[in-house]
C-alpha cells in the first residue's frame, strides 16, 4: 500500500505536526516530515482526529432497505468522519442470533467505507421475554460484546438482571434503552408545557429516570457494567452522576440532537423533530452539555435512525421516530461543545472516539494518533460554517432536524486504516 | 384576519370581536324566510372528516349551504385512507377538484396545522377539532352564547367577555374544547377557572392563562357560566378516577350544586352531554343549560369564519349584492 503525508494538521487541535501513513499504519508524526513517495494532503491547521466511533447507529438492513443498507450508511459514517459504527439490533429479521449478526458483520467488511459491528438483541424479537442467545452472537464471526433491546426497553426487572449477569461471563455489556413502558403509552414528545399546550401524548423524564435508577442499582447488586443509551433528562444525569460517585459501572450516550435542540422545536408540528426519547427542555439541553464536558456523560452516540420520506412527510401521530445524525454530528459537537469553550478537541476525540471504542471494545479504533498505531484517522476543516444540505447526505434517507441550519466543522478527510474513504469531503 | 382558523390562540381580540359581531348579523338570516345569503356562491368547501362528529359536520354542512357554497363531504371511514392513502394525498386530491377552502376534522393533535403549513394545498384551512389540540369554532361559538346571554345580544356588539368569571370542568387532559377555551376566553378579557380532578389537567397546565381548582364547590358561587366538559367512561379504566359514580359525586353538576350558582349564571356544554355522568338530567334540561342555543349558535359562527376567510371585504348581509369577483 501507497503512502500518505498528511502535513501540517493539529493533531487533537495541538500544534501543527505532520503524520505519515505507511500501509495501514501511522508510522511517524513529528514536523518536516519526508515527504518522499507519499501522497500529500495539504492539512493546512485542520484538526486530525482518530476516526470517529458510533456505538448507537440505525442501518436498517436486512428489512428496511428502503431507509438504509449497510453500504450507505456506511457511507454516511465515513462522510461524518467515523471509521467504526455499531448498528443497532432491530432489523427485520431482528438481529438475535448468530446467523443475522453474521450476516450484518459480513455486509460491513464488504462496503469498505466503515467497520460495522453488529450489536446483538437482549430478548428474543426484542419482545422482553425470553435471553437471546448472546453466548452465540459473542462467539460467531461478529465477535458481539453489546447487547441492546434499543427502541424497546427491557423493562422487566429480572430479565435485566440475568442479562446484566449473564454477559459477564464473556465481558459483554447491556446497553439499555431506558423508557418504563407504562408511562410512555401513546407518548409523542417530552411531557411539559409544550405537550399540554398541543395536546400530544407526554413521554415523561421519570419514565427514563426511574429505568436507569432501577438499572444502575441493579448493576451494582450484581456485579457487572451496564451502558445508558441516548440519555436525554437532567434527572438523568444526576442518577448517572450519583452511580459513578458509589462506584458503580456504569457508562452513559448523549445524541448531538439532545445537546443543541429542544421540544420548542415540535410546535411546528414537524416530525422531523419527532424522535425517542423526545427532545427535551432548555434546563435538560443545558445539563446534558455540562454532564458530557465533566465526564458524567462518557460519549457522544448518533442514535441515527433513518427514515422514507413518507414515514415524516404527514402528521405528526402518524410520523416514524427517529432522526439520521452520523453526517452532521461532529458540526453539532462543535457547536454545542467546543465553539461553547465546554470541551477542547481532545474532549471530543475522547468523547466521540477513545471511550466509544473502549465501552463497546471496538479493536483498532479509538487508538491515539502516535506512530505504530491503525491509521483510523479523520481530518476536520474546523473553520467552516455552512447551511446544512440534505440533498449532499451519503445516507439514503434525509431525516434531518437540520436543514438549513448553519452549523460548524466540516469532515475533509477519512482514513480506514490508511485508506481514504473520505477525500475533500467526497467519498471513494 | 388570517388566511386560516387552526388555534384559538392565533386570534387577536379585535379577531375574535369581529368574528361574533359577524356571527350576529347571520344570526339574523336565521331570522328571515329565506336563510340564505349568496355570498359563497361559486365556492366549493369539502368537510375533510377523519373523526366520526355528525354534529360538527352538519354545522358547517348548514354553514356552508346558507352562505350558497357548493359543499362536498369526505369521511374517513370506507374511503381510500382506510386503505392507507395518506392525508397529503387526500389534500391534494381533492384540491385537484378545485376546492376552496377545507374544513377538517383529525385525530392527530397538529394535522390541520401541518396541512395548512406544509405547502401541501392552497387552499384556506379551518380546524373543527384536531386531536386533544384545538377546536376554535367551539370556544368561538361559547364565547358567542356567552355574550349573548351575559353582555346582551344588542349590547354586546364591539365588546368582549372584560371580567366575566367563567369555569370549565371535567376532562381536560383530553378536552381540546377546554384548551381553545382558555386560549379564546382569556383574551377576550374573561377570567378562567378550570375544576377537575388532577388526574385529568395535564402536567404543564400551571403555565395556562387561567386559575386551576380541584373543588367545584367553592368555585360555583363565582361563576357567570360554567362549563361542563365530557367525561368519558372509558377514561375510568385507565385509573383516572376509581368509578364513574365517585366522578359524579365529586366534579357533576347536579341541582344542587347548581343553586349554589348565582342567579344569572348559565350552564354549558359542547355536547354530547353523558347525563348522569358530568350532568344530571335536572341540570341539562333547565332554562339555565344553553346546550341546544350553543348549537344553533355554532351555524352562525361558522358562517361567520368561512365569510371572513373566504368572502372577502364585500359586506355579508347588510344589502342583498349578488356579484362577485
Amino acid at each position: 500500500m501507497s503512502k500518505t503525508l498528511i502535513r501540517g494538521a493539529k493533531v487533537l487541535g495541538g500544534e501543527p505536526q505532520d503524520v505519515l501513513i505507511d500501509g495501514g499504519t501511522i508510522e511517524a508524526v513529528g514536523t518536516g516530515l519526508s515527504a518522499e513517495g507519499a501522497e500529500v494532503v495539504e492539512a493546512d491547521g485542520k484538526v486530525l482526529l482518530p476516526g470517529l466511533v458510533d456505538l448507537h447507529t440505525h442501518l436498517r438492513e436486512p428489512g428496511r432497505e428502503d431507509s438504509e443498507t449497510v453500504l450507505t450508511g456506511t457511507r454516511a459514517a465515513a462522510s461524518g468522519g467515523y471509521t467504526a459504527v455499531f448498528a443497532m439490533a432491530n432489523t427485520f429479521p431482528v438481529a438475535d442470533t448468530a446467523g443475522v449478526v453474521e450476516q450484518v458483520w459480513r455486509l460491513g467488511q464488504e462496503s469498505g467505507y466503515c467497520d460495522v459491528q453488529p450489536i446483538g438483541a437482549v430478548t428474543v424479537g426484542l419482545e422482553g421475554r425470553k435471553l437471546a442467545e448472546l453466548g452465540a452472537m459473542h462467539e460467531s464471526a461478529a465477535g458481539v460484546t453489546v447487547f441492546s433491546d434499543d427502541g424497546k426497553c427491557v423493562d422487566d426487572a429480572v430479565i435485566m438482571r440475568r442479562a446484566l449477569e449473564y454477559v459477564k461471563a464473556f465481558g459483554g455489556v447491556v446497553a439499555q434503552h431506558a423508557q418504563e413502558p407504562r408511562l410512555t403509552e401513546g407518548a409523542q414528545m417530552n411531557e411539559g408545557v409544550v405537550s399540554a399546550e398541543l395536546g400530544l401524548g407526554g413521554w415523561p423524564a421519570v419514565a427514563e429516570e426511574s429505568i436507569i435508577a432501577r438499572d444502575v442499582l441493579l448493576a451494582e447488586h450484581v456485579g457487572s457494567r451496564v451502558h445508558i443509551c441516548h440519555l436525554s433528562t437532567a434527572g438523568s444525569v444526576e442518577i448517572v452522576r450519583w452511580a459513578k460517585s458509589r462506584g458503580i459501572d456504569v457508562t452513559a450516550e448523549v445524541t448531538p440532537h439532545h445537546l443543541l435542540l429542544t421540544d420548542e422545536l415540535v410546535r411546528s408540528y414537524n416530525p422531523v423533530y419527532k424522535v425517542n426519547p423526545p427532545l427535551r427542555t432548555e434546563r435538560d439541553v443545558m445539563a446534558l452539555r455540562e454532564a458530557l464536558a465533566d465526564g458524567t456523560i462518557d460519549i457522544v452516540a448518533t442514535d441515527h435512525a433513518p427514515h422514507p420520506h413518507e414515514d415524516k412527510d404527514c402528521e405528526w401521530a402518524a410520523a416514524a421516530m427517529g432522526m439520521v445524525g452520523l453526517e452532521t454530528a461532529l458540526s453539532v459537537v462543535q457547536e454545542t461543545m467546543v465553539d461553547t469553550g465546554l470541551l477542547d478537541w481532545a474532549g471530543v476525540a475522547d468523547r466521540m472516539s477513545f471511550k466509544p471504542a473502549r465501552i463497546g471494545q471496538a479493536t483498532g479504533h479509538g487508538r491515539p494518533v502516535s506512530a505504530g498505531e491503525p491509521a483510523n484517522l479523520t481530518l476536520v476543516d474546523t473553520a467552516y460554517r455552512g447551511a446544512v444540505d440534505p440533498a449532499g447526505f451519503a445516507s439514503r434517507s434525509r431525516n434531518t432536524p437540520y436543514e438549513g441550519r448553519e452549523l460548524p466543522g466540516r469532515v475533509t478527510h477519512t482514513w480506514l486504516r490508511g485508506k481514504a474513504t473520505l477525500v475533500d469531503g467526497k467519498l471513494t | 384576519m388570517q388566511r386560516h382558523l387552526i388555534s384559538a390562540a392565533d386570534l387577536t381580540r379585535d379577531d375574535a370581536v369581529l368574528i361574533l359581531d359577524t356571527a350576529e348579523e347571520m344570526a339574523r338570516v336565521a331570522d328571515r324566510p329565506i336563510k340564505k345569503l349568496p355570498t359563497l356562491r361559486g365556492r366549493t368547501v369539502v368537510n375533510l372528516f377523519f373523526e366520526d362528529s355528525t354534529r360538527t359536520r352538519i354545522s358547517f354542512e348548514a354553514a356552508e349551504k346558507r352562505l350558497s357554497a357548493d359543499v362536498i363531504n369526505f369521511t374517513a371511514k370506507g374511503s381510500s385512507v382506510s386503505k392507507g392513502e395518506s392525508l397529503k394525498d387526500t389534500a391534494q386530491t381533492l384540491e385537484a377538484m378545485g376546492v376552496d377552502a377545507v374544513v377538517i376534522r383529525h385525530g392527530a393533535s397538529g394535522a390541520p396545522y401541518r396541512l395548512a403549513t406544509s405547502g401541501w394545498i392552497d387552499a384556506a384551512v379551518i380546524n373543527a377539532g384536531d386531536g386533544t389540540h384545538q377546536h376554535p369554532t367551539q370556544a368561538l361559538l361559547d364565547a358567542f352564547t356567552m355574550r349573548r346571554r351575559l353582555v346582551g345580544r344588542d349590547a354586546g356588539l364591539g365588546q368582549d367577555l372584560a371580567g366575566k368569571r367563567i369555569t370549565i370542568v371535567g376532562d381536560v387532559l383530553h378536552s381540546r374544547v377546554a384548551r381553545s377555551n382558555v386560549d379564546l376566553l382569556h383574551t377576550l378579557g374573561a377570567e378562567v377557572t378550570l375544576v377537575a380532578p388532577p388526574t385529568l389537567l395535564p402536567v404543564g397546565v400551571e403555565t395556562w392563562p387561567c386559575e386551576v381548582s380541584y373543588d367545584l364547590d367553592s368555585t360555583l358561587p363565582k361563576s357567570d357560566a360554567v362549563m361542563m366538559l365530557r367525561v368519558q367512561r372509558e377514561r375510568m379504566n385507565a385509573a383516572f378516577f376509581p368509578t364513574e359514580r365517585e366522578y359524579s359525586r365529586r366534579y357533576g353538576l347536579d341541582g344542587d350544586r347548581m343553586a349554589k350558582m348565582p342567579e344569572h349564571a348559565i350552564v354549558m356544554h359542547p355536547g354530547p352531554m353523558v347525563r348522569g355522568m358530568e350532568i344530571t338530567a335536572e341540570v341539562a334540561d333547565s332554562d339555565r343549560c344553553t346546550v341546544v342555543e350553543q348549537v344553533a349558535n355554532g351555524v352562525s359562527i361558522r358562517m361567520a369564519v368561512l365569510y371572513l376567510l373566504l368572502g372577502g371585504n364585500e359586506p355579508a348581509v347588510t344589502h342583498s349584492r349578488t356579484e362577485e369577483k
